[in-house]
């Protein structure tokens, strides 16, 4: 079913936003230092030939805690937009297709978690739950899936209408089956575009709520809380929030690419039908 | 028209409604042990109670909701857990600020949008839609606390161009420009270069009227509408966008109150952050959907009412 999404001149992009991916997740492998070790007397070096990016006010090697911020940062973008995706989708399609009560319950619900600017109420309900980078996820996550369950939802209310959901229904498929065999197949395609689409944007909430202190909280190396530790010092030491913050910058600009020609790929196939 | 404004005012209060539970269900759900924080455990059980019938937190659940709700409407919103002010005296004292960096913002972003966006699409494919293309693309890649500390660094440090901290409105609304203006750029080049497909351009240059002419007669017109949608949709980055922004810069506006306020657990403030940007989102919303719909006779033909 992905292959037809997968043709030639998209691999192009794949390969840095794959290696990014598999960066993260070997990160430990990959470090020189050990991200959390402490060398108080080379406290605030700049780059050099030892600590490549300097280090931080702990004397803590910041190109190794920005490969383990890897891991942190890109890694929970990713399971949180997987797991809102997955949610959202599911409510959406059953919603379409069952319309009636749960429908109307579960759209009312997710219009007024829509009706709160994003990060007003992320800020909010991180603070609530309490910080860490699990809360911050969550918080973002409470308003994050009605975005994919209004998709799924007017998608299934199309794909609904479609001949071959009678002629399933004729053959005896029950409604999960028709869900499970006939719908969610059929949403796959532009919930998958969505969500790569919204990677960049998550990374950089997600960073944002760790930069105010409302998410990965310290001494854990990510890059939003790196670059919240380094504010005050970006007179004397920039090197500290310099780094992160191109991570953060290089790592979102890669999966926006990445979501531009994936849209690009899955609307030139729509088009082609 | 009327009909439709009617049913669009009515359907706003279920989300009101909804908006004001989920406020306050959220807030109520931690703010017992905003009390144990307010004394640092150092107090007795007896002191503790007392405090939390002060402030009304001993009450059924419901009974806190409906009292809490007749005072956003009535604007008594209760005191601060901190400094013990009227909260809604100390959010309208700083709303204004966050609104001037707002104002400031939006149009900074649609006077550096616009000309970029008509530029990149006459010269489509050309050196300055690539550059124009790039910078768009790098503005929407940066989050905006790292366009703030970069200009900080480079504008303020190393150049001494611009003074940093609160006193000038330029750099945080700078900063917000940014990843904002990148959005509308690419937004208004798209519908530039659609308008310029069509028939009438061709006609209009065929009889030699000025491209020049063309643009800022037929094809400026055309890119409001967009524009307006632009605006209403990014309001709700905007509003999360000034809470990270004021911080950075100490902006004393409703954002750095709330982001202040959620450290100290000054739960009644972040209540009023939270319940009146909802509001203040959602109105704007509405309005836009109006203006629009008064604006293109094709979206208000074409719905009953």
């Amino acid at each position: 079913m992905l292959k037809p999404l997968i043709p030639d001149h998209l691999s192009l992009i794949t390969v840095p936003a794959l290696a990014l991916i598999l960066v993260a997740i070997f990160a430990q492998y990959l470090t020189p230092f050990d991200p959390y070790a402490q060398d108080l007397t080379r406290a605030l070096t700049p780059p050099d030939s030892v600590n490549l990016l300097g280090t931080d006010r702990y004397g803590r090697d910041i190109l190794s805690r920005v490969i383990i911020g890897s891991q942190t940062t890109i890694l929970s973008a990713l399971a949180l937009l997987a797991v809102i995706s997955i949610v959202g989708s599911l409510i959406g399609a059953v919603c379409g297709f069952k319309g009636g009560r749960v429908d109307t319950i579960l759209m009312r619900t997710s219009d007024v978690f829509l009706a709160f600017p994003q990060m007003v109420f992320a800020i909010a309900a991180a603070g609530a739950l309490g910080g860490g980078l699990f809360n911050a996820a969550l918080a973002l996550a409470l308003i994050g899936w009605t975005k994919y369950a209004r998709i799924s939802r007017s998608l299934t209310l199309t794909i609904r209408k479609m001949p071959y959901i009678d002629a399933a229904k004729l053959a005896g498929t029950g409604s999960a089956g028709i869900l499970i065999n006939h719908v969610l197949p059929n949403i796959a395609g532009p919930i998958l575009v969505t969500a790569a689409l919204d990677i960049g944007t998550i990374i950089m909430e997600l960073a944002g709520l760790s930069f105010l202190g409302l998410g990965a909280m310290p001494p854990t190396a990510e890059w939003g809380a790196m670059m919240n530790n380094g504010r005050s010092m970006l007179q004397t030491a920039p090197w500290v929030i310099l780094s992160p913050g191109f991570a953060i910058f290089l790592t979102v600009a890669i999966f926006n690419l990445l979501g531009d020609k994936l849209r690009d790929v899955i609307d030139v196939r729509g088009n082609r039908n | 028209m009327r009909k439709y404004i009617l049913s669009r005012m009515i359907q706003l209060v279920p989300i009101l409604l909804g908006i004001t539970f989920l406020t306050f269900g959220m807030m109520q759900f931690t703010a017992d042990d905003a009390v144990d924080k307010i004394y640092e455990g150092s107090v007795s059980e007896e002191i503790k109670s007392a405090k939390r019938a002060e402030l009304g937190l001993d009450k059924n659940f419901m009974i806190q909701y409906g009292n809490w709700l007749g005072g956003v409407i009535t604007g008594d919103m209760g005191r601060s857990f901190i400094s013990g002010k009227l909260v809604f005296e100390t959010f309208a004292e700083k709303l204004p600020a966050t609104i001037e960096l707002m104002l400031v913002s939006i149009l900074l972003t649609i006077l550096i949008a616009t000309p970029a966006g008509i530029l990149a699409a006459v010269k489509q494919n050309k050196f300055p839609d690539y550059l124009i293309r790039a910078l768009s693309f790098i503005g929407n890649s940066m989050p905006n606390f790292f366009v703030g500390l970069l200009l900080i660094y480079f504008l303020a440090l190393k150049l001494n161009l611009l003074p940093i901290i609160g006193a000038s409105v330029i750099m945080p609304a700078l900063t917000l420009t940014i990843s904002m203006g990148a959005k509308y750029t690419r937004q208004i080049r798209a519908v530039v270069l659609e308008e310029l497909k069509k028939p009438y351009v061709m006609g209009a240059r065929s009889r030699g009227v000025s491209e020049f002419t063309i643009l800022t007669k037929s094809v400026l017109p055309s890119i409001l509408v967009p524009v307006i949608t632009l605006l209403a949709l990014s309001i709700g980055s905007l509003l999360g966008g000034t809470a990270i922004v004021e911080t950075i810069f100490m902006w004393d506006g409703v954002g750095k109150m709330a982001v202040d306020a959620i450290l100290m657990r000054d739960y009644p403030l972040i209540q009023a952050y939270v319940v009146w940007m909802a509001i203040i989102y959602v109105v704007i919303n509405l309005a836009a959907d109006l203006l629009y719909r008064f604006l293109d006779p094709r979206i208000r033909y074409g719905e009953n009412g």
